[in-house]
């Protein structure tokens, strides 16, 4: 196959990828008889238009910085974690212990060890099928899937048998006490300049965005990191250099469960400010395309991570004020990981067709 | 735990343990070929948006049945095409797929019949109605065995019935026949198979391709026999329990079957917690139960219950030419 110049290789193939999953989307509003026009106007100005709609991109596209990094650092060893759901869900049981159960002086000391106790509570759940990999050879995909499942049932029976409150219906956890709720972006100084109304959006995008400078670092500047990309590129070359597979497949996936884990002070200590059953509402499986659309670099999963807050945000205003049901913005997710995932060969198939063309052209002529 | 009750419990279990069986035997054939599929959940809810769909626009069952099948053959060649033309990675295209089946199939839905992404409720002729078998009146005062074969064995719509066919079926295609044998080859070494003249690419396609089909019947099973119609996300994770089931019993078809039995077993009694904790004499939380099949396979993959090995190149494109 034909070699694609870099500048392709990292601005073209997703651009080319994203324009095909968003003009086949637009074939769906068609199909099912909206207007693919109205639909993007209508998802502009609910997300980018005013302070508002940014506040709830903003907010999303949070939750999905972790998510996709978690996702980022493991691809980087070879691993597909697929259970940052499940992290992300034992990571608001993190968050939801520490609120509850810890009288805090002070939001920022509350913030701090939620982070830490979101962390641990994600790296232990990703943990135990990193171990059954490394050591058993089950395979991560797998049990992470299952780990997905289990995690679901065991909050649901937490959240109905000892964590909701007595004399309440729904299976949530009682509300976090006030000392723990943490400043939205219209209550920080100078950003309340532009966020004047409350909005969802809050301090711990901040912590999103360092986390992404720790992963490039990490994983570009660091021994360690080298040796994951390298384990990645090669198992068996990375073994003959001396690194310990089981070392590095643990180290990521604790990482990255960790990670995802971390996404619960965001949306369960930062906009719920108590535990629900489906606090994770899908995000653990977003950052899977979050991290293929950003090619699994740092950066490349911040912008990808507005993206996808820009499309969830952009759906539920579909689903508000047109006729095009909220699922739509399922529908784009999925095509979004066929295109930049699956199909990723065929974009560059295609794209060395036409530079080879090109190029014949251009040795034609000279 | 009285005998009544009991069947009842298994009757339950065959009726819940039927789309399983179905879509865990046609994952069998993708992933015995070489072919990973995380796509089952898609395929079958694509299905039983079709089949509802259709068997409520026609009033005919049969003819859902037909349209579930093509829906997701749809998604099955979909997945083909990225994961054998374009050597795509096989998991990230089933996620793919089934983030496109939840979506679209409540579009479709919707755009269809308007009713909040379900499709009309069936009855009459649109929907599989049971069957009884013969003699299951005249042998039901026999003792023990009579009432079990009137309530647990008869009853059930013909597709429950096609499940256990398919079971035997595929324990015959896959160790009886010429395609069974090149069928297990390409999922253990497709090199080998290629060397031998045969196409790779065809028999490959062939398996996701018969993958699509039975998870059509699951899908349609759900929407107009298991249920009268089709409801955002019904297969509620049936797709990833079969995934489950097919690692449990070790990508063996009769395996399979005796494990989406035990698995629809706990399904049914995740409906029946007063029986659990009759039986066992203290409350067992229904999550558990619920959560059971996925603990289960962890402890298979883990190797506690015998070593679970898949197929040798499940999961890798076959590249013809080095």
């Amino acid at each position: 196959m034909e070699r694609l110049p870099r500048w392709a290789d990292v601005a073209l193939v997703p651009l080319v990828s994203l324009t095909l999953a968003f003009t086949i989307a637009a074939l769906i509003i068609l199909a099912i008889g909206q207007d693919p026009w109205e639909a993007i106007t209508v998802m502009v100005q609910g997300t980018v238009m005013d302070a508002y709609g940014w506040g709830y991109t903003l907010y999303y596209a949070t939750s999905f910085m972790f998510t996709g990094l978690a996702v980022c650092v493991a691809f980087h060893a070879a691993m597909f974690n697929i259970g940052g759901e499940g992290q992300a869900l034992l990571g608001g049981l993190g968050v939801a212990l520490v609120c509850l159960f810890i009288p805090w002086p002070h939001w920022s000391l509350a913030l701090l060890a939620a982070t830490l106790s979101a962390a641990a509570f994600g790296a232990i759940w990703a943990a135990i099928p990193a171990y059954l990999q490394a050591k058993r050879g089950s395979h991560i995909v797998i049990t992470t899937i299952m780990f997905n499942y289990i995690a679901a049932s065991l909050l649901q029976y937490l959240l109905v048998n000892t964590l909701k409150p007595v004399g309440q219906s729904d299976p949530a956890s009682a509300n976090f006490p006030d000392a723990t709720h943490l400043p939205a972006l219209n209550d920080i100084p100078l950003v309340n300049l532009f966020f004047t109304k409350p909005v969802p959006a809050n301090i711990t995008l901040f912590i999103a965005l360092g986390m992404a400078v720790a992963v490039w670092v990490l994983l570009w500047h660091t021994r360690l990191g080298y040796q994951i990309r390298a384990f990645g590129k090669s198992e068996p070359a990375a073994r003959y250099a001396g690194i310990n597979p089981t070392r590095i497949i643990m180290i990521v996936m604790i990482l990255s469960g960790a990670l995802a884990g971390m996404m619960a002070v965001n949306n369960v200590m930062g906009e719920a400010e108590r535990l629900l059953g489906n606090s994770a509402s899908g995000a653990g499986f977003i950052g899977i395309a979050v991290a293929l659309m950003g090619r699994n670099h740092p950066l490349g999963v911040v912008l990808a991570a507005l993206l996808f807050g820009f499309l969830f945000q952009g759906g539920a205003e579909l689903g508000l004020w047109t006729k095009i049901p909220i699922e739509m913005r399922i529908v784009v997710q999925g095509l979004v990981i066929l295109f930049t995932g699956a199909l990723d060969v065929m974009v560059r198939m295609l794209l060395g067709r036409i530079f080879a063309a090109f190029r014949a052209r251009a040795e034609g002529a000279a | 735990m009285d005998y009544a009750t009991l069947l009842q419990v298994l009757d339950a279990t065959l009726r819940l343990a039927t789309p399983l069986m179905l879509a865990c035997i046609a994952g069998l054939y993708s992933e015995r070929a070489g072919i990973f599929d995380i796509g089952l959940e898609g395929k079958m809810l694509a299905a039983a948006m079709c089949a509802g769909a259709v068997a409520a626009l026609t009033g005919s069952a049969w003819l859902g049945l037909l349209a579930g099948v093509g829906g997701s053959l749809i998604f099955a060649l979909i997945h083909g095409v990225t994961s054998i033309t374009f050597r795509g990675n096989q998991l990230i295209s089933g996620v793919a797929l089934n983030f496109l089946a939840a979506g679209l199939t409540v579009l479709m839905a919707q755009s269809l019949f308007g009713q909040g992404g379900r499709t009309p409720p069936l009855n009459g002729e649109a929907r599989f109605q049971p069957i009884t078998l013969p003699f299951a009146e005249t042998l039901q005062s026999v003792p023990v065995i009579g009432p079990f074969y009137e309530e647990v064995i008869s009853g059930h719509s013909v597709l429950v019935y096609a499940a256990f066919a398919v079971v035997g079926l595929t324990w015959f295609v896959l160790y009886r026949t010429r395609f069974g044998l090149r069928l297990r080859a390409v999922g253990e070494n497709p090199a080998a198979v290629d060397t031998a003249g045969i196409s790779v690419k065809g028999l490959r396609y062939g398996a996701v391709l018969i993958t699509g089909v039975l998870c059509g019947l699951a899908g349609a099973y759900m929407a107009t026999a298991l249920q009268a119609g089709f409801g955002k996300d019904m297969t509620a994770g049936r797709g990833y329990i079969a995934l489950a089931a097919l690692i449990f019993a070790k990508w063996r078809p009769v395996a399979a079957m005796w494990t989406c039995l035990l698995f629809g077993f706990f399904q049914a009694l995740a409906n029946r917690p007063d029986v659990v904790e009759a039986v066992v004499q203290f409350k067992v939380p229904v999550p558990f139960l619920t959560a059971l099949p996925y603990i289960l396979t962890v402890l298979a993959l883990a190797g506690f219950v015998g070593r679970a090995i898949p197929p040798r190149a499940g999961g890798e494109p076959y590249v013809k030419e080095r």
